[in-house]
């Protein structure tokens, strides 16, 4: 049996791991084999970006080897895949190497486009890099007064940072001792402040207490860097001295080359997590249209779910277990303070009020990532 | 004019159906017509509060065993 892994980011590496040591006696018997591709030889913890943006970490301390971190019975090769061959059950690598497979599961993620909006590239920062959340921390450390406007593209991955980014702006403007010299605009897609309406509930008091300001329905139409102008597709306008962007995100080039879902979002069973007409293709993580939060959370509880019903089927031929839609988002109120959501499919989140503690578990969480991402937490 | 392009965003919580219509509208063409699925009680006045807001046209919206079938054209 060979199973194939594409993309080691946090969803392809855990799905990896938890198969090789559920399937250890398999592997080393000889019948199964597990091959990891990825575009990298390292791996990144997204979410330190926004730390990195408030100068709050480095970006070397967001990386590992990726071979580091894998179990030593995995194939791991550093060549990413051209052309996927569905029907013949096989892939072709930018190398030119074909890997063919018995199970393939597609875990290659997301990736921004800032330049599906025009202007945005040129006059916008964000936090989505390496590069730009390093300028983004310069620009904020030289600005001394004026509009600080927040914009949010569609659709966007971990839709729990534009808050946690609102949130770090009026702390770190404050400790700069500069935030009544500093107006926070806040701009949102849809008709309250956050997609998930408790979050909404609770943070509106939050940005009415902390007066930062807010406009809903403005989904960013353009952007004009040279008189520093923000405009909605609803017909409205924001002049900002510094536009931070969280930018639109699509599917990786790849999936969109290959004419595997619109948009690079592959169409994905909400329960089997298998790819539509493709029952040994399985998908997680961003790379599926499932309407599920883009985040490291979601790939995590996914790839859990990916591998046990993998390597059930290897042991007793059927799948165990359904996806039931779970995700648990931590959110930084602050830079001293957090609370979390947690839900799935058919329960909402329950917020509970920010505590001190919890943004020191997000701090311990921050390093426990790397134990996590192995496939043991 | 094109066929309807389903939008099944029942039993989600986030990124939640307005902003799954919104992805979706925006990978559309002017003349193609959506029809949001949501379970979200809210929808059935949030998704025509913002259709109407940017500009697009509600064609239908309605509540069926427990679920808001809400169709739109995209307009511009």
């Amino acid at each position: 049996m060979r199973i194939l892994v594409v993309g080691g980011g946090t969803g392809g590496t855990i799905v990896a791991n938890n198969l090789a040591r559920r399937l250890s006696a398999e592997i080393r018997a000889r019948k199964v084999r597990i091959t990891l591709l990825s575009a990298s030889d390292k791996h990144m913890y997204q979410p330190g970006l926004l730390y990195v943006a408030f100068g709050q970490m480095t970006p070397d301390q967001l990386y590992r080897d990726q071979a580091s971190l894998l179990e030593g019975s995995i194939n791991f090769h550093v060549d990413p895949v051209k052309k996927f061959e569905l029907d013949q059950n096989k892939v072709v690598t930018e190398s030119g190497k074909v890997h063919d497979y018995d199970i393939l599961v597609i875990a290659t993620g997301s990736r921004i486009v800032p330049e599906d909006i025009p202007g945005m590239v040129k006059g916008a920062d964000t936090f989505y890099t390496e590069a730009s959340a390093v300028k983004m921390f310069k620009r904020l450390r030289e600005i001394q007064e004026g509009t600080v406007a927040v914009v949010v593209g569609v659709p966007h991955k971990c839709p729990i940072a534009p808050v946690e980014l609102v949130f770090g702006l009026h702390d770190y403007f404050k400790a700069r001792g500069i935030r009544d010299k500093i107006k926070i605009k806040y701009h949102y897609p849809i008709g309250r402040i956050h997609t998930i309406k408790e979050v909404a509930t609770w943070a509106k008091p939050e940005f009415d207490r902390m007066g930062i300001e807010y406009e809903t329905l403005f989904n960013v139409s353009e952007v004009d860097a040279e008189n520093k102008v923000v405009r909605s597709e609803e017909g409205t306008e924001t002049h900002y001295e510094m536009l931070i962007a969280i930018p639109p995100h699509r599917g990786m080039e790849v999936i969109e080359r290959n004419n595997m879902g619109e948009g690079g979002w592959i169409p994905t069973d909400r329960f089997k997590l298998t790819m539509t007409g493709h029952d040994n293709v399985y998908v997680l993580g961003d790379t599926t249209n499932l309407p599920v939060s883009k985040t490291g959370s979601a790939a995590h509880f996914e790839a859990e779910v990916v591998s046990e019903n993998i390597a059930s089927i290897i042991k007793i031929g059927t799948p165990v277990r359904d996806y039931d839609g779970k995700v648990y988002c931590f959110i930084e109120t602050g830079h001293d303070s957090a609370t979390y959501a947690m839900f799935n499919y058919q329960n909402p989140p329950d917020l509970k009020p920010p505590s001190k503690p919890m943004h020191w578990f997000k701090m311990a969480y921050n390093q426990m990532y790397w134990t996590s991402v192995r496939g043991l937490l | 004019m094109s066929d309807t392009k389903i939008v099944d965003a029942r039993d989600t919580f986030c990124p939640g159906p307005l902003m799954e219509l919104i992805t979706h509208m925006k990978r559309s063409n002017v003349g193609d017509t959506l029809e949001l699925l949501s379970t979200d009680e809210g929808s059935g006045a949030d998704v025509p509060e913002w259709v109407n807001k940017v500009g697009h046209e509600i064609l239908s919206n309605e509540k069926v065993d427990g679920v808001w079938h809400i169709k739109i054209r995209k307009v511009k």
